[in-house]
Parts: C-alpha cells; sequence; structure tokens
C-alpha cells in the first residue's frame, strides 16, 4: 500500500491536516506509545509563522450539525521557537506501525506548514525551511489575507501564482500548497499554483462559517474571532467535489481532505483522484483515526 | 498521587456500561474500564456513546465530552453526569450493557498538600466529580480533609452522597448553609489558615476561591472545565488566559491548573455540552 508522494515513499496514503493533530502534545499525553504507533504516514505541523502566536481569544470552538466551527487563531512560537524547541523533537521519533517491507521506511517524514502574508515573510520562512534535514517537505497555508489588499492570497489565481513562483526558487524540497475552499473557482488556484512551481496541492481548508451566541439579547458572534471554519462530516461532499475538480486539471499530486472519518470516505477521495488523503476532525473524536483508517484502506 | 502516570493508550475503546444511577438531579454513570489503569485524582476522560451519538438537539452532538474521574477502583470507573445539552443527555441515557468510547486518562491531576497541611475541598454542582477521587487519595495517605460542597436547590443536594462528610451550601438554601460555599470557605480559612485548597465547580465559584485564595496568599488547585474537541492537545481549543500573557490549554497545561497561574477564572458556558 505504500505510496510515492513528492519524491518521498510513505507507507499508506493517510496523513493529517495541519493543524488537527500536534505530535508533541500527543506524545505527553499517550506516552511512548504513540512513538511506535504514530497514526498517521505523514506528520504535518501547525501552521508556523514567522514571529510567535497566542492565537485568538475564547471561545474557539462550536459543535455544528455534524461538524465543529473553530477559531483558533494559528497559535505557534514563531519559526525560531519551531526550529529550535519543536524539530528536534519530531525527527526520527514517528514510526508508522504499518510500514511495509516494499520500501517505505519506518520514520513519519514531517511536513511543515507555514503562513506569512507578505512574499518576504513567506521567503524567510520556507528559505528557514529548507535547510534542516528533519523537514522533509513544507506545506504553504495561503489562507491568509494579503496585508495590502486584504484578499486571501490563496483566493486569487493571479497573485497566488507570483507568490508561489516568488517561492520556488528558495526551496528544493516538496512545496505543497494548501488550498483555500473559500475561492470562487478552486480549480483555477490550483491550476495557479502548479503553474507557479507547486509539487502538489492539498485540499480543502475549513469552509468560512459563524456561530451566534446562545440566547435573544443581542446577536453576537460566539467565537472570539468572530468569524470561523467548518470542518468534520458536514463538509465532506463539499470537499470531495472540490478534490475532483482539482485533480481533473491540474497534473501534480492532490491532498485530499474534509471530513473524512472511514477508509471508505478515504477511498471516494483516492478514487476522484487524490494522492494521500488526510484526516482532521475525525482524530479529535479518536487519536488513532488515521492508523484506523489506513488499516482498512489494505 | 503524585506520580506521572503512564499516559493512555494512543486510541479510544469501547467499554460496557455497568451501570446507570440517579443521584438527585445527577447520574452516576459505572463503567468496566480496566485499561483505565492508574490515574491521578483530578485527571479526565473524553466520552461518547457508541450507539446513537448524533441526531439529538441540532443534530448533535457530533464531538466526545469530557468528564472528570470521578472514582476509579477494581477496574470500574465512575462518572457524575447531569443533563444540560444534547451530548450530556444521550450519556445520562446509558444503561448498563451498553457501549461508551472512552479515550483516558487524560491531563495532570491534582498535587497532594505538603505534608502535616489540611486540605480543603470546595466543589459546586457536577464539579464535585474530581473532589470524589481526590478525597478517597488524600484520606488513604492519611491526611486531613475537609469537604465543603455548595449546590443550586433542593434536587441537586443528593450529589453529597458522592463524598463522605461534607458541609454544605445552597442556593436556595434547602440544605445546610443559605448561601454561597464560598461563604464555607472564607470561614475555614480563619480557623485554619495554613491549608490548601482544591477546587472544581462553576466558573463563578472557581473565580471566587480564586480571588479568596489570592488574598489570604492560600495555595489553591483549581480543576477546569472548558468546551474541548479533543482532550489531548490536537485542537487548541480550550484555553484560558495565563497570567502574564498567552493562553494555557485546559486539557494538557490542566485540567488542575494552579490558581497562581490565572489572572481570573473566565470561562466559557455553553460550549458543547
Amino acid at each position: 500500500m505504500s505510496v510515492e508522494f513528492c519524491g518521498l515513499r510513505l507507507a499508506h496514503p493517510i496523513i493529517n491536516g495541519s493543524g488537527t493533530f500536534d505530535a508533541i502534545a500527543a506524545r505527553g499525553a499517550f506516552g511512548a506509545a504513540l512513538d511506535t504507533a504514530f497514526p498517521f504516514a505523514a506528520y504535518v505541523s501547525k501552521t508556523i509563522t514567522l514571529e510567535p502566536r497566542a492565537g485568538n481569544p475564547p471561545p474557539r470552538l462550536w459543535e455544528s450539525p455534524a461538524g465543529l466551527v473553530n477559531s483558533i487563531g494559528l497559535p505557534n512560537k514563531g519559526l525560531a521557537g519551531y526550529l529550535a524547541e519543536d524539530l528536534p523533537q519530531l525527527g526520527g521519533y514517528l514510526c508508522d506501525p504499518l510500514a511495509s517491507a516494499d520500501g517505505a521506511s519506518h520514520r513519519v517524514p514531517v511536513i511543515t506548514n507555514v503562513m506569512g502574508s507578505t512574499g518576504e515573510e513567506l521567503r524567510a520562512l520556507v528559505e528557514a525551511c529548507d535547510d534542516p534535514e528533519t523537514i522533509a517537505a513544507i506545506e504553504l497555508n495561503v489562507s491568509c489575507p494579503n496585508v495590502r489588499t486584504g484578499l486571501d492570497i490563496g483566493a486569487d489565481p493571479a497573485q497566488l501564482e507570483t507568490v508561489v513562483a516568488g517561492l520556488r526558487e528558495s526551496t528544493g524540497k516538496p512545496l505543497i500548497v494548501k488550498l483555500t475552499p473559500n475561492a470562487a473557482d478552486v480549480p483555477a488556484c490550483a491550476q495557479a499554483a502548479e503553474a507557479g512551481g507547486a509539487d502538489a496541492v492539498s485540499l480543502i481548508n475549513t469552509l468560512r462559517a459563524m456561530a451566534l451566541a446562545p440566547g435573544r439579547a443581542g446577536a453576537r458572534p460566539w467565537l472570539g474571532g468572530g468569524t470561523g471554519g467548518l470542518s468534520g462530516p458536514a463538509i465532506r461532499p463539499v470537499a470531495l467535489a472540490q478534490v475532483a475538480a482539482v485533480a481533473a486539471r491540474v497534473a501534480i499530486p492532490v491532498v485530499g481532505m474534509g471530513g473524512v472519518q472511514s477508509a471508505a470516505h478515504a477511498r471516494e477521495m483516492l478514487d476522484v483522484g487524490a494522492t494521500l488523503v488526510a484526516v482532521g476532525t475525525e482524530s479529535f473524536r479518536d487519536p488513532a483515526a488515521g492508523v484506523r483508517i489506513a488499516a482498512g484502506l489494505l | 498521587m503524585s506520580a506521572q502516570p503512564a499516559g493512555a493508550r494512543p486510541g479510544r475503546r469501547a467499554v460496557r456500561v455497568t451501570a446507570n444511577e440517579q443521584l438527585g438531579a445527577y447520574n452516576v454513570l459505572r463503567v468496566d474500564d480496566p485499561q483505565m489503569g492508574e490515574l491521578q485524582a483530578g485527571q479526565f476522560a473524553m466520552l461518547a456513546a457508541v450507539e446513537r451519538w448524533g441526531g439529538g438537539e441540532d443534530e448533535r452532538p457530533f464531538l466526545a465530552r469530557a468528564f472528570s474521574v470521578a472514582r476509579h477502583h477494581d477496574g470500574e470507573s465512575s462518572y457524575l453526569l447531569e443533563d444540560v445539552g444534547p451530548g450530556t443527555r444521550r450519556l445520562c441515557e446509558l444503561a448498563a450493557g451498553d457501549e461508551l468510547w472512552v479515550l483516558g486518562p487524560l491531563g495532570s491531576g491534582f498535587t497532594a498538600p505538603p505534608q502535616g497541611r489540611r486540605a480543603i475541598l470546595v466543589g459546586g454542582g457536577v464539579g464535585i466529580a474530581p473532589l470524589a477521587i481526590l478525597q478517597d487519595a488524600l484520606s488513604a495517605a492519611g491526611g486531613a480533609v475537609s469537604v465543603l460542597l455548595g449546590f443550586r436547590d433542593e434536587a441537586r443536594v443528593p450529589g453529597a452522597g458522592l463524598l463522605r462528610d461534607a458541609e454544605l451550601a445552597t442556593d436556595d438554601g434547602s440544605a445546610g448553609h443559605h448561601g454561597l460555599v464560598t461563604d464555607l470557605l472564607e470561614r475555614e480559612l480563619r480557623s485554619d489558615p495554613d491549608a490548601v485548597v482544591y477546587a472544581c465547580g462553576p466558573a463563578g465559584m472557581l473565580e471566587g476561591v480564586r480571588a479568596i485564595c489570592e488574598r489570604d496568599g492560600v495555595p489553591a488547585q483549581l480543576a477546569l472545565e472548558a468546551g474541548m474537541a479533543c482532550g489531548f492537545g490536537a485542537c487548541f481549543g480550550c484555553v484560558v488566559p495565563r497570567r502574564g500573557g498567552g493562553y494555557l490549554r485546559v486539557c494538557v497545561d490542566g485540567p488542575v491548573i494552579d490558581a497562581a497561574e490565572l489572572d481570573r477564572v473566565e470561562l466559557h458556558a455553553g460550549a458543547p455540552a
């Protein structure tokens, strides 16, 4: 079942979505058992930004029908903290229990997800990730407003192509562009990422969503961040449609995600053209969801 | 109680409900769960019914719900429940023989008081749960323990039966002191200022405990509650502001947090119940 993805040989096609699994916190909760039974074939980090971020004020979560609206706000230690404190804890530890004898390493590759609000910030992040051997690939979170235009970088194909092209020379490592679903023409954005030199695209990120605080005493948003992103089984049909449309449009590999809870759901993503499938919200309900889904694909 | 537990299995497990007993407005859910193993008082588990989890009010619940382990011995865990939303409602319906998903033990628990100092346990409502296992552990270690519990009304007073020798306060005056449980705490601290305080309950009560203990220079450990999606540090959804800036994740930095780490207790009721 091993899979070739951007030059990496993975034990199986199931990885985590960025921001939905914290390998270091999980090791604290589950101990060394996690290292020998890591639930994913590759580990995608939370989004790393140049400077540390505390994240959004709570409340950060709202449970909705078959889903979750979150407004976390990308809390992270910043690039320097990530490289100095987190990365050394990730390299070489995580082992895939499903790695087989057909050439897949037991070591779980680390994919570092980064976000910047300007081309210069992104370049600094990508250049810094180019060096450490532990980082196998870089994922760009482009669901970030351009500080000048206010538009999400990833929602405008022309802007996205320029940004990706500007980063292509900064690294020889695989560059994965995490597309936003909150765009008028997602396949056009995927095509722009490919034209800019991306090695792969991943989708879907969460769908922009809102929840109001309970009670009738004046409507106000529940989430501290105002709006959030919807994930979970509620978005799976939307995700399937976008993954299918993107896979039909680009030649580079596609990482499909959105509401996947079972091997059957993962199989659907693969059937419409995904090379890998990421699991996110389902891991919140069961940290072993990734390995359960991967085992179900065997 | 001070030894760091080995950690939970990295996956949820299905366990069998052995009993679901009414305790006034509360339910005590018992499950056969030998894999819970050794745990610290104050640790919690994420619970979800195996069957029919979803399809309630607003097509919820979807996420598992966090509960303090109220007791665990001879391979059986118990949890204190109150029906306050679609998740807790479904859990309250479970009967002996039904299956429950459990992930745990999770988080960090209470730390025993220094030798010779009395522990004052302050609980409110369904938040009394982790104080039951704490009372067992402290009593077994031979320490002096006082228990102060507050309830809203007569229907909830039977919850006090979960602990031993509790002094009560009620909002409606139906049992014990007519007023706040923090009134009882102030009285106790006047007579024993060397005590160490352990508290769990609604945000308002915890903030009262925190403010009293800060004023009197009394160490306090607060077991916090927050809506959480995962329980093991993945979602970053359950944060509370930390004194001096930034946030603490209730699931992995707590749920038991030293009161000195907080400027105030600000919790957000209403997140998944």
